[in-house]
């Protein structure tokens, strides 16, 4: 999106606050007019003084003086404060939306780590910067501009021409020159701060793989060599990008000393000329204040472009759940009846498809386990039963109608679980298993966390339900946040539950004592997709269905399928012998 | 907390950024000569403008002050901007040293997520303190100093009068800063936290979505974001309210002085041209403080950013590096654990553990999870240092060799490796990057990695995503054991090498895993029954105990 229409996008936001904003900027202009005219005034005095006029004819300015004096702090606090609150009221309004817009896309959302993160958070206060910064203190500039070439006209219009001049010079071509610099040194410097950020985040996280296998030097030669070219690259933009704040020192005072010349010739009185030389300081030195927001404003584009882009997605009211008088609603009752019909699942354009036209079904109540070698499509099933995967051919429906016409957060109602790789919060065991049922009572929270086999070790805790499990669950072992997962399936117990490798990461004996006791846990009328790689615990199931390459091979219970020939009971012969290799330890 | 404007430690940290400072320091003062020098010439030609008549000498003097003013502002930028880039590059290098030297245990224990954003984004507001902050800061010196000594000549009651208010402004900016600077800080935290919780929302949508909750957080999301602005206008008002009172001592005694010396001029006690003098000079005195109390606030950020690195990169290593490391012993040397304990802040993972492990033996580690297993293997690896007794190799303390040398011995394969944004050979040859194509091939295959690279739209040469996104589980961990193919070592770390993959792949790789260990001391930490079938011996983790399982005590089970 283009930096213009990436403006607009923010005005459009603003226009709430409008009102806020235009007062600000008012506030600012009074600010900067205040201080323009003290100088004036206090230099009027002086060299009105100095003709030893009656002490009458000066009262006024003496007075003047002293309230410009005090009017212009008091402009300048309530100018603050008026624009910081109304350009945070929206960002708090942006940062809702950028959320809102990120949570309402379906699919898996992009992996947004580290770098792409930590620039989310800055993006949104660009839109911040980008009022308060730039467009406030620039109409408040130009419209001091434009008070100061009036007033010098009303004095010397030949003076006025001149200050005109230094304040076009001021306010457009400086800021255009430092526009320039400052977008050819954000071109050059952009890409190596991106890289070394990610330096930074793979030699953080990855500090065990990298000391495990001596490539931590290595890995900071680079990093560091990043960080001095960086180092070069801006001690060599340095020099170019001050030169402008120099020619404004410099155009102040040649502005000034013209101004003089030219009312001089022109005949102007001594005491104006004073007036007009002081003032046109003043006013080139506001003017300057254009260059700075220029800076910003460049700095800013890249990061307006990116949350407008955000923002410019369909609203999240717009995503398919539009509340239509066909829309079906999910009914709140115990028990769902689901049914694949030719689902297709193709990731990329031109491989081999993940789900190839399975059918499956999956009345209320009944228990089917998925097993089949990795990629055999088992997590893309169950990421498809939750709606995080539309299929490319075929449906999916719950109680008749398709999937995908449910509003995507009354889905959950009727389907939900443990999916791969589920998440664990930066907060306590407590907010982690809410998160499942926001109602939940302690007693429920003990039975799902007892059902997970984790109810110990959160007794064991000082903090009880109030620990906190770290960052990305790093307090936990990995069998911990694992059975913290399961526990909050098990919590929300929705009535088509979904368990995706529940006991991944646990060793047998507790794998099998966790599978057993979760699938207790499950109500009775619930129905249970079980997608396991383990064939342990599946002899209770309604059905196990063996996927590879997207199929379905073979289905049936337990007791059926370890009779015939085929995958199901290869492998199970398999772990058979390895686990009687187990048990043959034992004399 | 450091309260100062400025850090001494940064001087003794960053030497190359002492002549920098230096020429900072030299410019402020010609500053201060050059904005007298322009006050001076200009109060002269406008007394003389009073009569009408043009004083082309003055006009001269201004004009080659203000240029002056113009090339050295400039060297100001140029310099200061030149010590920002030099700190900010020895900083990322003195945290990224920081976290090598430290090693894994002490990044895990440091929040990583805030580690990697100050070492990026969180420097980089160094700019703002070094271009806006420290000139200010000279100058606030020089200039209200040099206009004291002027007007002490030209008109010593203006001077007197500067001289009382302008100790106001520091005063009431150290009384008003004091409170802005507390609050400052705690924004800092929120906003780091706000960015923590953010990464952490945004990063668990799918879970999110799974429970119908990604809608609802939304609320949470505007909550804590009003949270944020209700904070900072708080912050805000108190930080503008020393902004408020310090311009009105500045343009109060513009008027303090102004009035006095009008009506000085009407009883003819004073020149025009000194009059002007000591309007002109009089807010010049002022700015360059209000400036540097201004700016102050603004690059708080980066003062809390070099607070936060210095801290960081001077905090002393766990282990005290011993003089001179023994070198390192053989890997396939005799490992004995004598009494050790490893006690974390919460837990204790292991509790007087003693065991041998004899050259070539395998031993597989079984125990429920969190039992201590990784523990073991951190101890072997040197992540984890002993709180109590020792571990040695061929009687060597693994304490006092050298930890690289050791580590060469050692091949790992790690229950979650990170997976780096690079190719994929060179996430597989890592810590060998001269690795001829032939064998990183073997290694490939080795792994059973070979299907994968064909699958990939460049091989091998795929450059893979941040922390590796692109692949899944099982496909990171071939790539895990690829690298432990790849080192050769005689002593073989693995933690549940086959917990991610089907039967069918596991037994492929329990192929490739006995390839692997032939001939080499091995430990396992195993899931699956199938890895414990060739164990010399099985031992036993539970509650930070280790028990050797002996077919015996199985039987007991």
């Amino acid at each position: 999106m283009s930096t213009a229409a990436a403006e607009r996008a923010v005005w459009r936001l603003a226009r709430p606050y409008l009102r806020r904003l235009v007062g600000a900027g008012l506030l600012a202009t009074a600010t900067e007019v205040a201080g323009l005219a003290l100088m004036a005034t206090a230099t009027w005095l002086l060299m009105s003084a100095a003709g030893r006029p009656p002490l009458d004819r000066l009262t006024v300015a003496i007075v003047a003086v002293r309230a410009l004096a005090i009017s212009r702090g008091v402009f300048r606090y309530t100018e603050r404060l008026a624009g910081h609150d109304a350009v945070l009221r929206m960002i708090t309004d942006v940062r809702a939306r950028v959320f809102a817009t990120l949570a309402a896309r379906r699919g898996p959302a992009g992996q947004r780590t580290g770098d792409a993160l930590s620039r989310l958070v800055s993006d949104v206060e660009a839109v911040q910067d980008l009022l308060l910064r730039v467009f406030v203190p620039g109409a408040a500039a130009a419209l001091v501009g434009l008070l100061a070439v009036g007033g010098a006209a009303l004095v010397s219009p030949p003076a006025a021409g001149v200050l005109a001049v230094g304040l076009l010079v001021a306010g457009v071509a400086l800021p255009t020159a430092a526009t320039v610099l400052t977008r050819r040194a954000a071109d050059e410097v952009a890409p190596l701060r991106g890289a070394l950020a990610t330096d930074a985040v793979d030699l953080v996280h990855g500090a065990a793989d990298l000391a495990a296998f001596g490539a931590t030097g290595q890995a900071l030669r680079a990093a560091t060599g990043r960080a001095d070219r960086l180092a070069r690259l801006e001690r060599r933009l340095a020099a170019a990008g001050f030169a402008v704040d120099a020619a404004g020192v410099l155009l102040a005072g040649l502005t000034a000393g013209g101004v003089v010349l030219v009312a001089l010739r022109a005949g102007v009185g001594g005491v104006l000329v004073g007036v007009l030389a002081v003032g046109a300081l003043a006013a080139v030195e506001t003017a300057l204040a254009l260059v700075g927001a220029a800076r910003q404003r460049t700095q800013l584009r890249a990061g307006l472009a990116r949350v407008a882009d955000l923002l410019a997605e369909p609203s999240p009211t717009a995503d398919g759940t539009a509340r239509t008088d066909g829309t079906p609603s999910v009914v709140e009752r115990a028990t769902h009846d689901v049914r694949f019909e030719g689902v297709v699942v193709r990731y990329r354009a031109g491989a081999a498809p993940a789900l190839a036209g399975l059918d499956l079904d999956l009345p209320g109540g009944r228990r089917v386990a998925v097993v089949g070698p990795s990629g055999a499509g088992k997590s893309t099933l169950a990421a498809v039963l939750t709606g995080a995967v539309r299929p490319d051919a075929g449906r999916v429906t719950l109680d008749g109608h398709d999937l995908s016409a449910y509003p995507a957060d009354e889905l959950p109602r009727a389907v939900g679980g443990l999916l791969a790789e589920a998440y664990v919060f930066h907060a306590s065991v407590r907010e982690n298993l809410l998160l499942g049922r926001p109602d939940a009572g302690d007693d429920e929270l003990a039975a799902a966390t007892g059902a997970a086999g984790l109810l110990d070790w959160v007794r064991d805790q000082p903090d009880g339900w109030d620990t906190m499990v770290g960052e990305e669950g790093g307090q936990l072992s990995g069998g911990q946040r694992q059975r913290l997962a399961l526990a909050r399936a098990l919590l929300a117990a929705p009535p088509v539950l979904v368990l995706d490798e529940p006991t991944e990461g646990l060793d047998p004996a507790a794998a099998d004592a966790v599978l057993a006791s979760a699938l207790a846990a499950t109500p009775a009328g619930h129905s249970v997709l079980l997608v396991s790689h383990r064939l342990s615990g599946l002899d209770g199931l309604d059905e196990i269905v063996v996927l590879d390459a997207g199929r379905v091979i073979q289905r049936g219970r337990h007791a059926e399928l370890v009779t015939v020939p085929g995958w199901y009971r290869d492998q199970w012969l398999v772990q058979e012998a390895a686990e009687r290799g187990y048990l043959a330890l034992a004399p | 907390m450091n309260r100062r404007p400025f850090d001494p430690r940064l001087l003794r940290r960053v030497p190359a950024a002492r002549r920098d400072l230096a020429v900072l320091a030299a410019l402020g003062g010609l500053t201060a000569l050059l904005v007298v020098g322009q006050a001076t010439a200009l109060a002269t030609l406008l007394a003389t403008a009073f009569d009408g008549r043009l004083d082309t000498g003055a006009l001269a003097g201004f004009v080659a002050a203000v240029g002056g003013r113009a090339l050295v502002s400039w060297a100001q930028g140029a310099v200061a901007a030149r010590a920002a880039a030099t700190v900010k590059a020895a900083l990322r290098a003195d945290l990224l040293a920081a976290v090598g030297r430290h090693g894994p245990g002490w990044v895990a224990g440091q929040r990583a997520g805030r580690l990697a954003t100050l070492t990026g984004r969180g420097l980089d507001a160094l700019d703002a303190y070094f271009t806006g902050y420290l000139p200010q800061l000279v100058l606030s010196v020089t200039v209200p100093l040099a206009v004291l000594a002027r007007l002490v000549f030209a008109d010593w009651g203006s001077a007197l009068i500067i001289a009382l208010t302008l100790p106001l402004i520091p005063i009431f900016g150290a009384l008003l800063g004091w409170q802005a600077q507390a609050a400052t800080e705690r924004q800092w935290r929120r906003l780091s936290m706000l960015g923590g919780h953010f990464l952490d929302m945004v990063a668990g949508l799918p879970t999110l979505r799974v429970f119908g909750r990604a809608r609802a957080q939304t609320d949470v999301v505007r909550r804590m974001a009003d949270g944020h602005r209700v904070a900072t206008m708080r912050t805000l008002r108190v930080a503008f309210l020393s902004a408020l009172v310090l311009e009105l001592v500045a343009t109060l005694s513009v008027a303090l002085v102004a009035v006095p010396v009008g009506i000085r001029l009407l009883g003819g006690g004073i020149t025009l041209s000194t009059a002007l003098l000591v309007l002109l000079l009089t807010p010049e005195a002022y700015l360059p403080l209000r400036a540097a109390g201004s700016r102050f606030h603004a690059s708080m950020e980066g003062l809390t950013a070099l607070d936060e690195a210095l801290t960081v990169s001077a905090a002393p290593a766990t282990v005290a590096p011993t003089a001179t490391p023994a070198v390192a012993p053989a890997g396939s040397g005799e490992i004995r654990f004598e009494n050790v304990t490893v006690a974390y802040d919460r837990t204790t993972a292991l509790r007087d553990v003693t065991l041998t492990v004899r050259p070539g033996e395998r031993i597989a580690v079984v125990g429920p999870s969190g039992a201590g297993k990784s523990t073991l293997l951190g101890l072997l690896l040197g992540f984890v240092t002993p709180t109590a007794g020792r571990v040695t190799v061929d009687g060597v303390d693994l304490a006092h060799v050298d930890l690289d040398g050791w580590r060469r011995q050692v091949a790992w394969v790690p229950q979650r490796a990170h997976l780096f944004a690079a190719s994929l050979a060179d996430n597989i040859r890592l810590g060998a990057p001269d690795t001829p194509d032939a064998a990183l091939a073997t290694a490939v295959a080795d792994a059973a990695l070979d299907d994968v690279v064909a699958a990939l739209p460049d091989g091998l040469a795929t450059i893979l995503g941040e922390r590796g996104h692109g692949l899944s589980s099982g496909q990171r961990q071939r790539v895990a054991l690829a690298r432990a193919f790849l080192r050769d070592a005689p002593l073989v770390l693995l933690d549940e090498p086959t917990a991610r993959l089907d039967t069918a792949s596991e037994a492929v790789v329990l192929a490739a895993t006995r390839r692997l260990v032939q001939g080499r001391t091995a430990l396992l930490v195993a899931h699956r029954p199938a890895l414990l079938a060739d164990a010399d011996r099985i031992l036993r983790v539970q509650d930070g105990r280790v028990t050797e399982l002996t077919p015996a005590t199985e039987a007991a089970r």
